[in-house]
């Protein structure tokens, strides 16, 4: 796997060790790709919050970045109006059920989605779709961070963290649809749970859901 | 709990504390997922069942979802001590096995009340308002659909079509099928089961004093 190869992004030559993922390939050469459930160690990405769309030259439709492995030759574009439709109306989805207020919230500045927002020129008001605001109480039952899930995209990070990197098991995904939530089992208190309060999860969340007290 | 925690509140002048005694106040709104109570022998019984299945049967994740029907179809839903065992068994956390079990209609958290209630969301039924049958019942009995009230005798759920579209929104209680519901109707339902449990009651007594009866002749 440690042959390189040369691969063209938005006609930019760059050589990358064979089989990295193209997300990682764009993001280590300044050239951004949204993205927002994506995590290196990961080895299978689980590609759920279908932001990564490149161009492949050859493929029809678009790929999400963060599932494809480079070649040789390969060429790729990370911007056209396929992509950015489908960028789009996924941003936009994700922004009608996330509270918004960054002034207040802790991620101000550092949130992911801020990002997307400002390198695509994405608006937080949608005209085609109507907020749902999430309406979960704030976990503040730990002492070094806070959970706030009505800012979580569920992008799943923390709780692949949680379960391969910290190894604890105290977080999860549960219900499903439009209630899907990240939460204990039994729906608890983190401190009613087996967490150890390592702080990994709040380390790789994107967004302001899962933040350390200052 | 209230009063409780105004008398800790007079104990401590300490801030922290202080903290500690609101975060209280705050958590008694959580609403729950295991909402009830498990009854006196219950937990015991739970886990012996629990323990006969899992010993009869495949112990590897690909098993899981099995594994919760059998359970289930023993016991009826999915209490908390019998997925805390199923996990431990099994070597995955918890959390998982709590995913799994909430992500699918079929598998229950809260056990099956006396009267099950089943609202129908069919096509037909929610465009002409089974939502506001499936309120009302939730107002009324103060839970929301997915749980079952203290006292176990209303479970509440929503199912999909349940083939009688013509007399829609419907209602299935216990296999009896009840149709063109409204709101009133909705406390009609419930006062039946009153009085249902009245006559029944009644009955109980009646055959009691016969067969005192019977024994003194
Ligand atoms: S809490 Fe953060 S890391 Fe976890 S799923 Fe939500 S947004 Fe992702
Ligand atoms: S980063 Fe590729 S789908 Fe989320």
């Amino acid at each position: 796997m440690s042959d390189k190869v040369t691969i063209t992004i938005d006609d930019c030559k760059i050589t990358a060790p064979e089989g990295e993922k193209l997300l990682w390939v764009a993001l280590d050469n300044d050239i951004y790709i949204p993205n927002l459930c994506a995590l290196k160690e990961k080895d299978r990405p689980s590609a759920s919050c279908r932001l990564c769309f490149v161009e492949v030259k050859g493929i029809s439709d678009p790929v999400t970045a963060c599932t494809l492995p480079v070649t040789e030759g390969l060429v790729v574009k990370t911007r056209s109006p396929e992509v950015d439709r489908l960028v789009k109306t996924a941003f936009e989805l994700l922004i009608t059920d996330h509270r918004l207020g960054c002034k207040k919230c802790p991620a101000n500045n550092s949130c992911e989605l801020q990002k997307i927002s400002k390198e695509r020129g994405l608006k937080y008001k949608s005209k085609r779709f109507k907020p749902f605001e999430k309406d979960e109480p704030i976990d503040e039952s730990m002492e070094q961070f806070i959970f706030d899930r009505s800012r979580c995209v569920l992008c799943g990070r923390c709780v692949w963290v949680d379960h391969h990197v910290a190894e604890v098991g105290a977080i999860g995904f549960s219900l499903r649809g439009i209630k899907r939530k990240v939460t204990t089992f039994g729906d608890y208190d983190l401190a009613d749970s087996p967490c150890t309060e390592c702080g990994e999860c709040v380390k790789v969340c994107p967004v302001g859901a899962l933040s350390f007290n200052e | 709990m209230l009063r409780r925690n105004i008398d800790v509140f007079e104990e401590c002048k300490n801030k922290a504390l202080l903290k500690f005694v609101i975060m209280l106040g705050e958590l008694n709104c959580v609403k729950e997922m295991f909402l009830l109570e498990l009854l006196e022998g219950e937990k015991e019984f739970i886990l012996e069942q629990v323990s006969e299945i899992l010993k009869n049967n495949r112990t590897e994740r690909e098993n899981l979802v099995p594994l919760l029907q059998k359970v289930q179809g023993v016991l009826g839903y999915l209490p908390e001590p019998a997925i805390e065992k199923i996990a431990k068994t099994i070597d995955i956390p918890a959390v998982d096995v709590f995913g799994l079990a909430t992500f699918y209609n079929q598998l229950r958290l809260n056990p099956p009340g006396k009267y099950q209630i089943k609202v129908c969301m069919g096509t037909a039924c929610h465009m002409i308002g089974g939502q506001i049958i499936l309120e009302s019942f939730e107002r009324r009995l103060d839970i929301v659909e997915g749980e079952t009230t203290p006292d176990r005798k209303c479970s509440l759920e929503r199912v999909a079509c349940v083939g009688c579209c013509a007399i829609a929104p419907v209602v299935v209680v216990n296999e009896f099928i009840e149709g063109s519901l409204t709101p009133t109707r909705v406390d009609g339902i419930l006062l039946q089961f009153d009085g249902d449990d009245q006559e029944e009651e009644a009955g109980e007594q009646e055959q009691e004093q016969e067969s005192e009866g019977g024994q003194d002749s």
